[in-house]
């Protein structure tokens, strides 16, 4: 551990008041609650947010995973997990059930999260009605008044357009019925994941200063019509490369040299995993 | 299989550190810490302005380490700075009290308590000075030393601003002291309409960059005319703490150098007209930057249609630490978000009915 730094980088008082805005997001799911985000060694918009929860929950006898588009080698994952474990000495580990809390940059992990597991998710833009309203001082009396009209109207325009909704990630989630939330840049694949589930979702957003909450079994459902349902991104007839596994979401792939198109699990941990059970 | 090398992040990441090693170690000659700081102290100011700490040798240390790149060293010191704790507010400081190092007006040619032209880079003529590579900076400290000491320091008098007697005349609206705490941009999310506490602080921690092309704007036409600098002064004010145990008492901690700007626009009223003042103070010497900060707050204060008068669009971006975070941010993977956004577009693609028609 640096011996120049408190245990986990901030002061306590700031690890304190996080706490307490992580508090405020639970007790009112699906809300953006505002924090004073601190300034961290790394770059504001590399996850500033995650991390800032993640330091101000950790504590010695945690075991930390740290995930970049759900890969655990990952450039960006590597140095967050590098500098957590440089300023707290905590366990690692690539294993999903293992890990207390998991820090993830726009993936869910493909197994099941448990009850005593908190997932972390770092959020650019923390807004779904951004994509409809440039000005923060008029979506908040959005969401205040729970006008969403606009919003739904964007989905229905695409749908005229396109014939399907084509929001690719972020794509926006009613949570209980009361505040319309903004899953980070997660894949549609994973936002059913959100609802009932038994872990606890945290997320933050350093650089918009806003942490949220999705506490477990609560109930998030992806906007959708009546008549038209919510669609996932598919891989029909798809399957990775490494595991063969056919449910998970994949990663395109391009050889260099024969220009051959191919896919595998954007999980890392999952596919090493099936690789060591199935047999070849 | 170009990308899929990017598994194997930590070993990747300690060759990229040591390249950067690479880059530094192109010479023998050492750089000095005291040179860079003393020699370079405008770029140190801005330094310390953007990083919102005013700490000169820290800002050297961070330059330093980051070959030369100000968004880096302001990034060192912002993150430093989160792991002290906060435990002080200063008093206020009334800069009438201020130790001038420099003072114009370009409103007035004469004013109370005189222009002092001070140390300025205006009227050199930007020519590259081809002794410079020869003279040494031992020559140059013994000469700066001699002429000092064949000199006596003046008092140090108030000095009222160019303002004040237009107040009196009532050409520019007094108002009450505000004695409300300030709003802690440090601790505290922005919210809009703010107040102009956290204006004035945001301003101030801006990039340079930013804000003066934010402002060079408003003077182009996105904004309200020309507006005149009534008062510059440059000059150091000392910063005294309250003595918890004697409120009448309170603790000296030392002076600080910064730039401050009042600036000079004409208001429309009813039937005439007057003067609005717009405000700008920074750390160090940095003085397009004080100028670009009072320019802006007087256009803050009248919101309009230009992007200058937009309080949320030119205080949400003019923060180096978020700007430069998140474009550099684009870097990063996007494997995962990029392969939804392929899926979402091949899907209207095969199924669009509309698309045969086009």
């Amino acid at each position: 551990m640096n011996p120049h730094y408190n245990f986990a980088f901030l002061d306590e008082g700031s690890k304190k008041e996080i706490r307490r805005a992580i508090l405020k997001a639970v007790a009112i799911p699906g809300y953006q609650v505002p924090f004073g985000s601190r300034e961290l060694p790394i770059g504001r918009g590399w996850g500033t947010g995650g991390i800032q929860i993640t330091l101000s929950l950790i504590g010695k006898n945690d075991i930390l995973k740290v995930i970049d588009q759900g890969s655990d080698d990952s450039v960006n994952a590597v140095s967050i997990k590098k500098f957590i474990v440089e300023c707290t000495d905590v366990q690692t580990t690539t294993c999903t059930e293992d890990a207390s809390l998991i820090q993830t940059r726009h993936r869910i992990p493909e197994k099941r999260l448990q009850c005593h597991q908190i997932l972390i998710f770092q959020v650019p833009l923390p807004e779904p009605l951004r994509i409809v309203e440039p000005r923060e001082e008029i979506t908040k009396k959005m969401h205040a008044e729970m006008d969403y009209a606009p919003i739904w109207l964007q989905l229905y325009e695409s749908l005229i357009r396109y014939n399907k909704i084509t929001i690719a990630t972020e794509y926006p989630c009613m949570v209980e019925n009361r505040y319309i939330m903004n899953p980070s840049p997660i894949p549609k694949f994973d936002n059913d994941k959100l609802n009932q589930a038994p872990c606890l979702y945290l997320f933050g957003a350093g650089r918009e200063k806003k942490i949220y909450a999705i506490p477990p079994y609560t109930q998030v459902h992806s906007l959708a019509f009546d008549d038209i349902p919510f669609e996932k991104e598919s891989f029909k007839g798809r399957k990775c490369r490494l595991c063969q596994s056919d449910s998970s979401y994949l990663d395109e792939f391009f050889d260099s040299q024969t220009g051959e198109k191919f896919y595998q699990c954007s999980d890392t941990a999952y596919c090493k995993e099936r690789q060591s059970h199935v047999p070849e | 299989m170009a990308y899929v090398a990017v598994s194997g992040g930590q070993k990747a990441i300690e060759k990229s550190i040591e390249l950067l090693h690479f880059f530094r170690s192109r010479t023998e000659k050492n750089l000095d810490l005291e040179a860079l700081q003393v020699q370079l102290n405008l770029l140190i100011d801005r330094i310390m302005s953007e990083a919102g700490f005013y700490t000169s040798a820290y800002a050297a240390l961070a330059l330093h380490q980051c070959e030369g790149s100000v968004e880096e060293a302001v990034f060192l010191l912002r993150a430093y700075r989160s792991t002290l704790s906060r435990n002080y507010y200063t008093i206020p400081v009334n800069t009438i009290h201020m130790r001038v190092i420099r003072r114009i007006s370009a409103a007035f040619k004469d004013i109370q308590g005189g222009q002092l032209l001070g140390a300025t880079y205006d009227y050199t003529h930007r020519l590259l000075n081809f002794e410079g590579e020869t003279r040494t900076s031992h020559e140059s400290y013994q000469q700066m030393c001699t002429v000092l000491g064949q000199v006596t320091p003046l008092p140090i008098s108030p000095c009222e601003r160019v303002s004040s007697p237009l107040k009196k005349e009532g050409l520019i609206d007094e108002y009450p002291l505000n004695q409300e705490k300030p709003y802690d941009i440090t601790k505290n999310i922005l919210t809009f309409p703010c107040p102009r506490s956290a204006r004035l602080q945001t301003l101030a921690r801006a990039d340079t960059g930013f804000i003066s092309g934010l402002a060079y704007s408003a003077l182009r036409g996105f904004g309200q005319v020309h507006p005149t600098v009534g008062e510059l002064r440059i000059g150091y004010v000392a910063l005294e703490i309250p003595y918890l145990f004697d409120n009448s008492e309170s603790i000296y901690l030392g002076e600080i150098l910064i730039s401050e700007v009042e600036c000079f626009n004409e208001v429309k009223e009813a039937h005439s007209l007057k003067i609005g003042v717009g405000y700008g103070a920074v750390f160090g010497r940095n003085e397009n930057k004080a100028i670009a900060m009072a320019v802006l707050d007087r256009e803050l204060e009248h919101p309009g249609s230009n992007p200058p008068q937009n309080e949320e669009f030119v205080l949400t971006h003019g923060d180096s630490l978020e700007m430069n975070g998140f474009i550099s941010h684009l870097k990063l993977p996007h494997y995962v978000t990029f392969q939804s956004k392929l899926d979402a577009l091949r899907k209207t693609r095969n199924n669009n009915p509309h698309e045969s028609s086009l």
